[in-house]
């Protein structure tokens, strides 16, 4: 047992990217707890004396085309991009685990009818039919994170089924259906804590995707809306002002990619160690 | 896994590196330019900000679509570049001293692009396709006053009106059309002008190419000219950089800046003939009380946005009137000064039942760089005087079906454009004018615009106009911010680009020098 618990000990001591990664994650977070409550300046006071100021003491990331502290932005933009992206993460997940859950266990016409809507959502680009679903339904960030949302649950659906598709026939569930265990215990409490581990990976990596998505649907001006700050809408802001003013685009930019290698680095950690 | 972790990370650096990558690309040098002479042949793409509306000539009502327009199609007069009118089609015209009749001379010899010389026909049906005598609905309202256009000899034109109105010589650049063509001009415009239609891509553009047979000596200098629609202004940046577009008339001040070090373009500015307002829906709550939008008047500091969006080189405005128009302009700035009054503001908000400011939407057409900025500006200034404004940003065909002809908004940042005459931009503040998207009513206002309309007298005439600059201002009908300046990129190796008063783009003058 003692070497038991060693060994496992040392999968976590040995496992850079694990800790790599968890090290990245809990500092993105840390910035977007903290800019929530409290950025070194206002996010959205401009200052016409102080426009373009490079990246200094007394503004980390300089100042952008507003005389805005950047720092302070990309504080606040992490903080909306991560927030965003959870939500879409969280709605879609969840929505991906009934309907998941639902068509796998039973099957049928349903099952048919959901998983031909599926094939049809994942036909188009994400990032594509999220632009058809803000100009339907009008830009913002709540439109925003339910198109996301809508975008991102089909891939959930399909993994979720394909588990319970696996499960359903499983000894261990017959048996339960031979006690009389209902048919809800059975999905829910029988069968999803299997697939746990599955779904948590497929979580990790729609995390990203949905940062990416959130900053390009920003970036193409569709996503949050000026003044509030993200990194998408403040990378393409300051797409005019690369040679001018490069660290204006370069801040907002390295925040994304921190973030997305990051979740990336312990999202294979964790892999790793379940291993 | 592994190929996963690389792919998002190339995602990740993608979304950067694009951009950089393409801003590199301008490989050209500032080259020789003592040599200034024109030079004939070559061709221009120029960057246009929006596609158009209509190819018909008597339809367009976007801006942006009126000056590509003015390159295909002529009216007897036209502009030129001092907001002076000269002959077109019409070699000479005659107005009765009671103002109410127009005789026209044709000038020899002036072809369509289809090859057939303009007759007396033409203009008569294209003058009664334009003012609503042909079916009964004017496509241009001003014209609406023509009571009858009669052919008196084959190279002359009579037209008479209703009531006489100075001002109505500046509508007759109207454009000139072969008879019976209007059904087919959207799909395949044909005019007179220095420039005939090739072809039009929807979200693309337009290309046009030289017209042989055009009337003035000499013009046009360019075989070819396409106009192509780039949304973002962005990415017409980066098309400048990277050589696909060689001329872009639409820079903002940031953008400019960032050009002038780079040494392949010229950067030329002048005033434009755009007034930027924040325009208030007089219809819709809280903006129906003339405390509420005096009170965001009050807010505005228009100096400041002046100095973020224009780098100062704007002239700010306080009614609907260019002072270029000097005989018509009163000085309106300081009705609400120029700098922010928060004091005011919030007294104002207050007895309007208000104390703790309200909710306002800003729809702002996100193709235009300058409203944006201006916008972002706004909403902070807005921010200290207690109103909580918002930005909403729609595509430009959003904002024209919804804001403009739907008037279905709260405030929306956009420029109106002026053409030669003082009347024209306020037309559109008359309660009942279908360009009055604003929702702007004021019985006063009507009838003093009916008698400085009809108004024979110069003196007299300048005294309406600026009375209702005064009631339009005084009413907070809108909020006016400024005059920008417009700014143009053209490649070293172009010259002859020139600026008019009025919004239009040129091309015939424009030229490759040696």
């Amino acid at each position: 047992m003692k070497a038991l618990i060693k060994d496992y000990l040392k999968n976590f001591k040995g496992n850079r990217y694990f800790w790599a990664g968890l090290v990245m994650t809990l500092m993105i977070l840390l910035i977007a707890v903290v800019g929530y409550f409290w950025t070194p300046y206002s996010t959205t006071e401009m200052s016409a004396t102080e426009r373009f100021q490079a990246p200094s003491f007394r503004h980390l990331f300089g100042t952008d085309n507003f005389g805005r502290d950047i720092f302070s932005r990309v504080m606040k933009g992490i903080g909306t991009t991560v927030f965003i992206s959870s939500l879409v993460v969280i709605l879609s997940g969840a929505a991906g685990i009934v309907i998941g859950a639902l068509t796998g266990y039973f099957g049928g016409i349903v099952d048919e009818i959901v998983m031909r809507i599926t094939d049809a959502i994942n036909g188009f680009p994400s990032i594509l039919l999220g632009l058809v679903m803000i100009t339907l339904m009008g830009s913002g960030s709540h439109n925003l994170i339910v198109s996301l949302a809508i975008v991102f649950t089909p891939s959930y659906v399909r993994i979720v089924r394909s588990e319970f598709i696996k499960l359903r026939d499983a000894d261990y569930i017959k048996r339960a259906r031979l006690m009389g265990v209902g048919h809800i215990r059975i999905l829910f409490v029988h069968i999803l804590p299997n697939i746990f581990s599955v779904f948590w990976a497929s979580m990790m990596i729609g995390f990203n995707n949905a940062i990416l998505a959130e900053s390009g649907m920003s970036y193409l001006g569709i996503g949050v809306q000026p003044p509030d700050a993200s990194l998408g809408k403040m990378l393409s802001d300051a797409q005019g002002y690369l040679m001018t003013a490069p660290w204006y685009a370069l801040s907002p930019g390295l925040a994304i990619v921190w973030i997305v290698l990051g979740f990336s680095l312990l999202s294979e950690g964790i892999r790793r160690l379940q291993e | 896994m592994r190929k996963k972790l690389t792919s998002y990370l190339l995602m990740a650096f993608l979304l950067m590196t694009t951009l950089s990558g393409c801003a590199g690309g301008t490989g050209e040098s500032s080259g020789d330019n003592s040599s200034k002479e024109p030079t004939y042949g070559g061709s221009v793409v120029v960057g246009i900000q929006q596609d158009v509306d209509s190819l018909d000539p008597h339809k367009a009502t976007a801006a942006g679509t009126k000056e590509i327009l003015f390159n295909i199609f002529e009216g007897l007069v036209k502009p030129d570049e001092n907001g002076n009118l000269m002959k077109a089609v019409a070699s000479d015209y005659k107005i009765s001293e009671d103002g109410l009749v127009y005789t026209f001379t044709l000038r020899e010899n002036v072809k369509f692009h289809n090859g057939n010389v303009v007759t007396a026909e033409d203009v008569e049906y294209s003058l009664k396709r334009a003012s609503g005598l042909l079916d009964g609905t004017p496509l241009i309202s001003a014209l609406s006053v023509i009571t009858s256009v009669d052919i008196v000899d084959p190279k002359t034109v009579q037209v008479t009106v209703g009531s006489a109105n100075t001002e109505l010589i500046y509508s007759f650049v109207a454009a000139i059309i072969p008879k019976g063509s209007g059904e087919d001009a959207n799909a395949d415009p044909v005019g007179t002008g220095p420039f005939s239609f090739v072809s039009y891509a929807p979200q693309e553009g337009i290309v046009l190419a030289k017209n042989a047979n055009y009337w003035q000596e000499g013009l046009p200098y360019l075989d070819k000219v396409e106009f192509k629609i780039v949304n973002s202004p962005d990415t017409a940046l980066l098309n400048l950089q990277g050589g696909s577009i060689d001329i872009y008339p639409y820079l903002t001040d940031s953008q400019a800046n960032e050009l002038k070090g780079k040494g392949s373009f010229q950067i030329l500015s002048a005033p434009s003939d755009v007034v930027q307002a924040l325009f208030l829906n007089n219809a819709v709550k809280p903006l129906d009380d003339v405390r509420v939008r005096q009170a965001i008047c009050y807010a505005l500091d228009k100096d400041s946005i002046n100095a973020f969006v224009a780098g100062g080189g704007a002239m700010l405005a306080g009614s609907a009137m260019l002072p270029a128009l000097k005989d018509y302009y009163v000085e309106l700035n300081d009705v609400y000064g120029t700098t922010a009054n928060v004091e005011k503001a919030k007294q104002l908000m207050k007895e309007a039942g208000y104390p703790n400011g309200f909710d306002l939407e800003i729809t702002v057409p996100s193709n235009y760089a300058y409203h944006m900025q201006t916008a972002e500006v706004v909403v902070e200034q807005l921010k200290a005087a207690g109103i909580n404004a918002k930005i909403n940003a729609v595509e430009w065909n959003t904002w024209l079906t919804e804001c403009y002809q739907g008037r279905n908004y709260q405030s929306t940042i956009c420029g109106i454009t002026c053409d030669m005459t003082p009347g024209y931009l306020l037309n559109r503040f008359q309660s009942e004018s279908s360009k009055n998207f604003i929702n702007y009513k004021n019985a006063e206002y009507d009838e003093v615009f009916k008698k400085a309309q009809s108004s024979l007298d110069l003196q007299e005439k300048s005294k309406y106009y600026k009375q209702l600059q005064e009631l339009l201002t005084k009413d907070a009908g809108t909020a006016f911010i400024q005059i920008p300046p417009i700014t143009i990129a053209m490649k070293n190796t172009l010259g002859g680009y020139k600026f008019y008063p009025v919004y239009v783009q040129d091309m015939s003058t424009v030229y490759y020098t040696k």
